[in-house]
């Protein structure tokens, strides 16, 4: 035992080096990184000059900059919020009609539904872009079909209901993954209290309010989290069907365009590394809010009920 | 052997759909499953109908795209002229290959460094266990797209800007976190006499990793294969900013400018989207089941 305690574990940190290695490198580092440059400027030449706290000065309080980046931000707000008053509940709908006990075709339902979610964002954006364009009247002649022909509008093009709109799309696409978790936290309820309270006689619906939604609590919690972690750091849809200009007129834009254009720039506007780091570090700030936030008000006050 | 193979088929399936009896609850129970029926099949419509409509309308004269969308292509309307044009023309099966090389490049890398860091965390004690299995867990919750602005950098300075190694390397950061956590936890659920045997017969730590443990978890393995390979092959920011040129295109990023020069030529353009949509739809009939379990295991709690 001793011989064995003397000698370095050398295995153990075979064992453990590539993955931290390649983690640390490409994904730990860089982020520190990203903060650290937020404080510095850039030259033509790529020369870092230190300036403190000056680009988040700009970001916060240059009439452009702040008008563009509170835009993004509340834009952002809306985008979660569709997420979470749509995607959420259905997914939780969704999944409590799949684990009725004994339901025919259950799986082929859930694998179905699931679906969409794998596809990428840009095919998704797509596909929802020709369907609701007014040139190949799909969407238009399926509306008419049901009688609500007059209601058509280019949905995605019009300023009034572009984020809205794509923000359907989004919740249309990612609702399984709601749904499969709350799924499986719902199988986890135990048989035992659920034959009881049958046998109480209590109705289907009283069981699912009173029994299983306390149970799932930390569930939908967690899905809140991961929807909040997602919906700040989304890009790839509103940038295949809009742009990085995020139209029209910047009314689709989020974060994640808002960091893009910043970082490279697009049309007069140069691209600045330094100020893509420091907005980038707003989301970050953001996020850790949001994540910190969940994890010291709602998941300690939840895992009472954890079974 | 038989507490092994029990292990791993109780770990990796989902509780199996025990055919209970119905509760003789209510008479109204019979119809409220139809209800239920009604409201799945109504979803699951929403769900598939826009894939669908654009996998009918790719095999499409032009015409017959603009004329009956929601008809099936008929013998009269059926067409591949925008397969034909796309695969043809364009570099499409380069892209694929691209893709295909750094999805499955990453997810070499991410299960087997994964493995080894998930054995080290759950099989060893040392100082600083718990700290680096935190650490490691950071990325689970922050999304590396923040650190675009460094890894531009160290991508550049490494000159491997515009190779696919950079996206490999790239993924395999972003799936490593959540590897650790699910392989470190099912690697805890092997039981210890296997090991102990192993390591009285004098067998090196080495080869208990690569000849015992690692065939044992081959079913978290399928799960955490299929959550790093979805976002690997779907990613659109990355390709975007490491690797735009031609030869290292992504399909994803094929297909996001593809389409944005050729909007007008439908037959092309739907052809493109079936062209990205097939894959994925192969990939999720083969793993479909792999994927419901680890979700319904709780493999990402």
């Amino acid at each position: 035992m001793n011989l064995q305690k003397k000698t370095f574990p050398w295995h153990i940190v075979v064992f453990l080096a590539p993955a931290v290695i390649i983690y640390s490198m490409f994904s730990a580092l860089p982020l520190l990184d990203t903060l650290r440059l937020g404080f510095y400027t850039s030259n033509d030449a790529g020369v870092h000059r230190f300036v403190g706290l000056a680009n988040y000065h700009t970001i916060l309080f240059d009439s452009d900059w702040s008008k563009a980046f509170w835009n993004a931000m509340l834009n952002n707000l809306k985008f979660f919020a569709i997420h979470m008053l749509l995607q959420n509940p259905i997914g939780l709908l969704l999944a409590t009609l799949f684990s009725l006990k004994g339901l025919r075709g259950a799986r082929t339902y859930r694998t179905l539904i699931f679906l969409p979610t794998l596809l990428s964002v840009v095919i998704i954006g797509f596909i929802w872009q020709l369907i609701l364009s007014p040139l190949w009247g799909v969407g238009e002649g399926l509306m008419q079909h049901v009688g609500l022909g007059d209601y058509f509008a280019p949905w995605l093009g019009q300023e009034s209901s572009a984020l809205l709109t794509l923000g359907l799309i989004s919740v249309w696409q990612y609702v399984g993954i709601p749904m499969m978790l709350i799924y499986a936290a719902l199988l986890a309820v135990p048989e035992e209290v659920l034959e009881a309270a049958y046998a109480e006689g209590a109705s289907s619906f009283r069981i699912f309010w009173q029994i299983k939604l306390p149970l799932i609590l930390p569930t939908l919690g967690l899905v809140t989290i991961l929807t909040f972690v997602a919906n700040f750091n989304a890009f790839d849809l509103i940038y295949s069907v809009k742009g990085a200009l995020a139209g029209p007129n910047y009314t689709t834009d989020i974060l994640g365009t808002f960091f893009y254009r910043t970082f490279f720039g697009y049309q007069a506007q140069i691209g600045s590394p330094t100020m893509g780091a420091a907005v980038a570090t707003l989301m970050f700030l953001v996020i850790l809010l949001g994540v910190a936030s969940y994890f010291y008000f709602v998941q300690r006050k939840l895992t009472r009920y954890e079974l | 052997m038989t507490s092994i193979s029990s292990l791993s088929s109780a770990a990796s399936s989902a509780p199996a759909p025990t055919p209970v009896p119905l509760f003789a609850r209510s008479r109204f129970a019979n119809l409220g499953r139809i209800w239920v029926h009604v409201v799945l099949c109504a979803y699951a419509v929403i769900a598939l109908f826009p894939i669908a409509l654009i996998l009918i309308n790719s095999v499409k004269s032009r015409d017959a795209i603009f004329d009956n969308p929601l008809a099936f292509p008929t013998p009269d309307s059926f067409s591949l002229i925008g397969f034909e044009k796309v695969l043809h023309n364009t570099n499409f099966m380069l892209y694929f290959g691209n893709s295909l090389v750094v999805t499955l490049g990453s997810l070499v890398l991410i299960v087997l460094f994964g493995a080894m860091a998930g054995w080290a965390l759950s099989e060893y004690k040392f100082r600083g266990n718990r700290l680096m299995a935190l650490y490691l867990a950071l990325g689970i919750m922050i999304p590396i797209r923040l650190g675009t602005v460094s890894i531009l950098q160290l991508v550049v300075s490494l000159d491997l800007i515009n190779t696919r190694t950079a996206l490999i390397l790239v993924y395999t950061a972003q799936g490593l976190p959540l590897a650790v956590m699910i392989l470190s936890e099912f690697i805890r659920q092997i039981p210890k006499e296997l090991k102990d045997a192993a390591r009285c017969d004098g067998v090196g730590e080495f080869k208990i990793f690569f000849q015992i443990i690692l065939p044992l978890i081959r079913p978290a393995i399928a799960t955490v294969a299929v959550f790093t390979m979805i976002p690997a092959w779907n990613d659109l920011w990355f390709p975007l900013i490491l690797a735009p040129s031609d030869e290292t295109k992504t399909v994803t990023l094929g297909v996001q400018q593809f389409i944005g020069q050729y909007v007008t030529d439908w037959n092309s353009v739907l052809a493109a989207l079936s062209l990205a949509v097939i894959p994925i739809l192969i990939m999720y009939v083969i793993f479909s089941r792999q994927l419901i379990r680890g979700l319904t295991s709780g493999a990402v709690k």
